[in-house]
């Protein structure tokens, strides 16, 4: 700790042993080192400062507003915006569409991300090739992936509804089906992220101490005992680390419905909204019809949601991780 | 010690523990074809002509028509311009996330100041914030300054990240000795240098990864340039989506863009895959 005191503001001590009067030099090496934690760590709040939390809270005040794009004087009309929002089907139907798309997207990404990591746990020969294989999706950028993807599940010419003719099945309306697009954007969201969460679950794995699965298997213990017994309640923490970050980008999806769309540049999220999502549905009205107060309104709206969400994910992540790691026999 | 029939064969199991099957690499093998499916069809189509959609089960080697389809992208959308700018954007915000993360890093790992504790909890907790979410009262900003179009406006909001601050100090907790600092100090060195001569040194390592992943997370990002930027000065990504959106899709033409565009993402990933997964490991256990 010593070592500490020196660097720190009252450490100057050991200078001041030196010559009694402090010098300029003195001075100026004690502000310093008080000075300089401040500027370094300044650039991250003065940037998150003015681009991320000011905006943020700006825009509950121009929800209060009806703000059209260019306006010089928005008219405050109070919560109407929200009172509009809440009686808006189309508000709804996107809500709908968002927690669809994210449980179809989530729920089978983790079961797979698991199911891979533990493949690769194994000793492979190459592991890193194969690591780096499952990993290319997360190259792929999003807008590559929705154009690729709505190429391939094209309702008339897509390879996929190709394919499923030619083994005899009939072809399915990926775009004008409103639960056969939600899991045909889930599997795009499920092809780029299941590799990543993979390699993720496989570290947590890999600090699982050996001795533990020795002893299981000494026990008696079979494989599939061995995996719900002894990897997955050691992976928890991990599982709901990944959950979080997971529901704070699902709930947001954009990308892949918006360019999902075969009329293209279409902010609807198809010709019946059938996949238009909430951040989507925001977009659209700020940026199409030009409705930026409306537009706030969702979004402090769906703000308010993933905070909420969020938090009850983080209350769930202490708990689990208090309860002992291995449970009792 | 006791060799019994059952102990030494549970002796072997114990050996075998973790040693792959069969089963195992034919799994890993069908997910890694998985992986590397929609990059090849995205090949394949760009590298034909549209009459290959209209096929059911259409050939899967590749025609001669890259080259064209490729020249046919560049008089379509500016893609020229929107590479160069993605290569400014990325590259600028990549060199300032990482220096302004160290620099941080470094002050909440080795110096002592305070409100120091708080400050840090602080940076963890806007991981969690969507501040994608504050785009409208940005765009009124931006607009207000004249910026709109231009490419401050994509770099200045990514100066610097929560994630790279909080990724910096775990590293730097770790790998920066304070009698590495303490003899700095005692030479007489300014705080800068020593961040600069003795802290960057130590730490290259994780502001290597950091600033891979920050160029790639830079140049795959989309709603926010799509916002901002308008079609005559683009990123990579804007350009794509302008590419789709005209009121016919030549996917032959699409694809052979979304092709270029992912090239230079698939070679460094080529080149740094074992940094990027290690970063990703890594980062799964230091979080």
């Amino acid at each position: 700790m010593t070592v500490i005191d020196k660097i720190a503001p009252e450490g100057s001590k050991a200078g001041e042993r030196v010559s009694p009067r402090p010098t300029f030099r003195h001075r100026l090496s004690r502000w310093d080192v008080k000075v300089s934690p401040y500027l370094y760590i300044a650039p991250f709040f003065i940037v998150f400062g003015i681009v991320g939390l000011f905006p943020l809270l700006y825009t509950a005040y121009v929800s209060l507003f009806k703000w059209k794009a260019g306006d010089d004087t928005p008219d405050f009309i109070g919560i109407d915006n929200y009172k509009d929002l809440f009686a808006d089907s189309q508000f709804w139907n996107a809500l709908t569409n968002t927690i669809s798309i994210f449980l179809l997207s989530s729920v089978p990404q983790m079961i797979m991300a698991v199911m891979l990591a533990a493949l690769l746990g194994a000793r492979l020969k190459g592991a890193t090739g194969w690591r780096v294989g499952i990993l290319l999706p997360y190259a792929a950028s999003l807008v590559a992936i929705g154009i690729i993807f709505a190429n391939l599940f094209g309702p008339k010419y897509g390879l996929i509804n190709g394919v499923l003719q030619t083994i005899g099945l009939d072809p399915v309306d990926w775009q004008a089906n409103r639960f056969s697009s939600h899991v045909a954007i889930a599997i795009m969201v499920n092809w780029r992220w299941t590799g990543y969460n993979a390699l993720i679950v496989l570290a947590a794995m890999q600090a699982i101490p050996k001795e533990l699965h020795e002893a299981a298997l000494i026990d008696g213990a079979g494989m599939w005992r061995r995996f719900f017994s002894v990897t997955l309640p050691l992976l928890r923490p991990t599982l709901v680390f990944i959950i979080i970050t997971t529901t704070i980008g699902g709930l947001q999806i954009f990308t892949e419905p918006k360019l999902f769309d075969a009329l293209p540049g279409s902010n609807n999220g198809g010709s019946s909204n059938q996949f238009q999502t909430v951040t989507l549905y925001l977009y659209q009205s700020a940026f199409e019809n030009s409705s930026l107060g409306y537009a706030s309104a969702i979004a402090w709206v769906l703000f308010v949601i993933i905070v909420v969400i969020a938090l009850a994910n983080y209350f769930l992540t202490s708990r689990l991780t208090r309860t002992p790691a291995v449970k009792k026999k | 010690m006791t060799t019994t029939l059952q102990s030494s064969a549970l002796r072997k199991r114990v050996a075998t523990l973790g040693k792959p099957r069969k089963a195992t690499y034919i799994v890993l093998a069908i997910f890694v074809l998985g992986s590397l499916f929609p990059f090849y069809w995205s090949f394949l189509v760009a590298s034909r002509d549209n009459a290959m959609l209209g096929q059911r089960i259409p050939p899967f080697v590749p025609g001669g028509n890259f080259f064209a389809n490729a020249a046919r992208v560049f008089d379509t959308v500016p893609f020229w311009k929107a590479l160069a700018n993605s290569v400014i954007v990325s590259g600028t915000v990549t060199l300032t996330t990482v220096l302004f993360s160290s620099l941080a890093g470094f002050a909440f790992a080795k110096l002592r100041f305070r409100g120091q504790n708080g400050l840090f909890v602080f940076i963890v907790i806007t991981l969690a914030v969507p501040t994608q979410l504050g785009i409208i009262p940005l765009f009124i900003a931006m607009s207000e300054l004249g910026w709109a179009g231009h490419l401050q406006a994509v770099i200045v909001p990514n100066l610097v990240t929560a994630f790279g601050v909080f990724w910096m100090r775990q590293y730097t907790v770790d790998a920066l000795p304070y009698e590495l600092i303490e003899a700095a100090r005692v030479d007489g060195c300014s705080m800068i240098r020593i961040f600069w001569s003795v802290c960057m040194p130590a730490v290259r390592p994780a502001a290597a990864i950091l600033a891979m992943f920050t160029f790639m997370m830079s140049w795959n990002d989309f709603l926010w340039p799509l916002v901002v930027l308008d079609a005559g000065n683009p990123t990579v990504q804007v350009a794509l989506e302008k590419l789709q959106s005209g009121y016919y899709i030549d996917y032959s033409l699409v694809l052979a863009g979304t092709t270029l565009a992912t090239i230079p993402i698939l070679i460094v990933f080529v080149l740094l895959g074992r940094q990027i997964v290690a970063g990703i490991m890594q980062g799964a256990v230091k979080g």
